[in-house]
């Protein structure tokens, strides 16, 4: 009996052990499930066509020349490999433009007609309209709806998920936002946070010590959205003065609350690294004449470097992938950032931000996943670096 | 045979040096203390004169102007304990799996750490997504308290792991061999002995990671918050309000800045409160397990 029951409690252990794992596999293929179908979707929303004019040569144009031509930033065929001829754009919102009510009739039963035989007589005009409305026999050609390529997602440099007839899913703007911003964060978070860890573990007396860690313990406790709140109604008036902003949320902004959220765990590693430092080396180097300044910089940090490079990266970790704070301050601008100062969007921001608002299951609600599928691989290959870095420490002491 | 002489300004430049350079660490050190105050005293200044008995116990109205936070307290009250009972069990019994059963060196082990290590590296954001659809979408739940306990529970998950691993750690062996040579199976050993002694840290842990699940915003921005949800939850299944989302949405999407910046401040104390009173919990704990150990 005795035995029967261990097995059983054996068994449930083990299989508690490996929920982690089966969480991880989980995550991985819903968000991956998800996200790949972004590359299934069609350029152009669901149920509508993009008509021309039938003697118009050109059949295919990329999501990012679509939106150009609604944008009316493309004004000419000719930039599409067409003929010298002028673009007009049709959308259904213009149809008031066009046509009367009597000619349209009470129904709008006239509309798909009276836009074919328009398209049909104006050789320049693109019409963005819904198939079902467009007769069977219509003289018109459609352009070509192509899937959504890879390349226009991971090399895009424009982000309108929900710009029509032509969403754009570029994802550099979002990943240059969100490396820029930790990479302002980390530069300002690690002279502090070595520099505390080294007074912590070398300098402070154990009283001191008694203080400072509750304190960081504390700032590592306090909720992002409190750090969100504070940067909101601190930081962003206070650089908006300081840099004569327009806008103070910027990602500066950003930078400066995710620096004070990854210090503590920059600290707390760094700290315990240095603590971990043989007493033997120190009193060695100590007794040779060294002062204990010279004995931490030459001695201590060199020796527990792989300890505070692990602390670092996990840092870079926590700052990549917060969320609420950055979403907070950052001023969410879905463009390539070329300064500090400007509003800048991150990939964690973006998903929070749009999530609630796309449909589910459709194109952008897709390539929301497709941004954590992202977020998940960066921080898992922070995290095997950090693994790799304090196994290779390990094997280095033993 | 002589004493070896230093140059005479030698040792005065070596004096210097160390001098500056733990001068700038004791400053450094400083101004993290004072940022912490700062953010701390600004928040608790502010939200002193809002919180009173009826903030604590009415609910929001006339549009998120007027009224307290009870419904939001209430919810992220509900949804510690959700996610309690969801990480603590699972968590617990696999930090004991890891430290007593499975062999150290083998390489289960050394996966189930690297998977663990993995899993608290996880984005909060990501967690929302996969809570989103896993528990709203796959399985139904919808937004709901139990989907938003769920995801709150993975995401603590690893926490617990590891303190319950860390605890155990610490037993030495010989108390474990003590009561196996005493007739005792392993499961009484670590039920009866193993346990009981790393209760106290264990407990600590668990106490911090409710306090890490108080103030996430993200995982629940999908799975359960709800922006105005004033009666109180009756089931699992319903919505709720949070404070940290309460938070975010009152200050970044207010209509009426001057009446609700009170609200904000008010929440925010509320949260820091919460994450205090955890911290202060953690560390009497702490201390007492060690005073404890002191006297064995």
């Amino acid at each position: 009996m005795k035995k029967i029951a261990d097995k059983t409690v054996r068994w449930v252990l083990t299989a508690s052990g490996f929920v982690t794992s089966v969480v991880i596999l989980l995550i991985i293929g819903f968000l991956f499930t998800e996200g790949a179908g972004l590359f299934g979707e069609k350029v152009i929303e669901e149920g509508y066509v993009l008509a021309v004019n039938k003697d118009n040569p050109v059949r295919v144009l990329d999501a990012a020349q679509i939106k150009a031509v609604f944008d009316e930033d493309m004004t000419n065929w000719k930039e599409a490999g067409g003929p010298d001829l002028p673009i007009e754009t049709f959308r259904l919102e213009d149809m008031d433009e066009y046509f009367t009510e009597e000619q349209l009739g009470p129904q709008y039963e006239n509309a798909g007609t009276l836009i074919t035989s328009l398209v049909a007589s104006s050789p320049g005009m693109v019409a963005f309209v819904p198939e079902s409305m467009i007769p069977d026999d219509a003289r018109l050609v459609f352009i070509e709806d192509c899937n959504i390529s890879p390349e226009e997602v991971f090399a895009g440099t424009e982000w309108y998920p929900t710009a029509t007839p032509a969403p754009l899913f570029g994802i550099l703007p979002l990943l240059a936002g969100t490396l820029w911003v930790s990479f302002f964060a980390i530069l300002i978070a690690l002279p502090f946070g070595i520099s505390i860890a080294v007074y912590m573990s070398e300098v402070a007396s154990e009283r001191v010590r008694g203080f400072l860690k509750p304190v960081i313990e504390l700032l590592n406790g306090i909720p992002s959205v409190v750090y969100g709140f504070f940067g909101l109604i601190i930081i962003v008036p206070l650089l908006q003065q300081v840099f004569g902003l327009p806008v103070g949320e910027s990602g500066l902004a950003g930078s400066i609350v995710l620096a004070i959220m990854a210090l503590p765990t920059i600290v707390t590693v760094a700290d315990d690294a240095m603590r971990n430092c043989p007493g033997a080396l120190r009193e060695g180097s100590l007794a040779l004449g060294a002062t204990r300044w010279q004995t931490v910089a030459r001695v201590v940090i060199p020796s527990s470097m792989s300890g505070i490079a692990s602390g670092v990266v996990l840092g870079i970790g926590r700052a990549i992938g917060e969320t609420m704070a950055v979403l907070m301050v950052t001023g969410n601008a879905a463009v390539v950032p070329h300064s500090i100062l400007e509003p800048l969007r991150t990939i964690p921001a973006t998903i929070a931000a749009e999530l609630g608002e796309a449909p589910a299951g459709g194109a952008h609600y897709q390539s929301l996943f497709l941004l954590g599928v992202i977020l998940f691989f960066i921080t898992f290959f922070i995290n095997l670096c950090v693994e790799y870095i304090s196994s290779r420490n390990r094997a280095k002491n033993s | 045979m002589a004493a070896p002489v230093f140059p005479k300004g030698y040792n005065i430049k070596k004096r210097r040096s160390q001098a500056l350079a733990f001068g700038m660490f004791r400053i450094l050190s400083i101004s993290i203390v004072l940022i912490l105050f700062a953010i701390l005293g600004f928040i608790i200044y502010k939200g002193a004169g809002v919180l009173d008995w009826d903030f604590l116990t009415e609910a929001p109205s006339d549009g998120m102007t007027a009224g307290g936070i009870m419904p939001a307290i209430v919810g992220t009250l509900l949804l510690m304990a959700g996610s309690a009972a969801v990480a603590f069990p699972v968590g617990i019994m696999s930090g004991i799996y890891m430290n007593e059963y499975a062999s150290k060196t083998g390489w289960t082990v050394r996966f189930i750490r690297l998977m663990t290590n993995n899993l608290s590296g996880v984005p909060s954001i990501v967690f929302g997504l996969f809570g989103m659809a896993l528990f709203v979408k796959y399985l139904g739940f919808g937004d709901s308290i139990l989907a938003g306990s769920l995801t709150l529970g993975l995401l603590s998950l690893p926490l617990v792991i590891r303190t319950t691993e860390e605890a155990l750690k610490d037993i030495p062996d010989g108390i474990r061999e003590g009561s196996l040579a005493l007739g005792a199976t392993r499961l009484q050993t670590i039920w009866k002995v193993v346990l009981p002694m790393g209760m106290p840290r264990i407990i600590t842990g668990l106490i911090l990671s409710l306090g890490r699940v108080s103030g996430e915003t993200a995982p629940i921005l999908f799975t359960c918050a709800a922006y105005f949800f004033p009666q109180l939850p009756t089931s699992v299944f319903d919505q709720c309000m949070a404070l940290p989302y309460h938070l975010y949405v009152i200050s970044t999407s207010g209509t009426d800045i001057e009446a609700q910046q009170p609200i904000a401040y008010g929440t925010a104390l509320v949260l820091i409160i919460i994450v205090l009173i955890i911290n202060i919990l953690a560390g009497m704990l702490r201390k007492w397990f060690e005073r404890r150990l002191k006297i064995k």
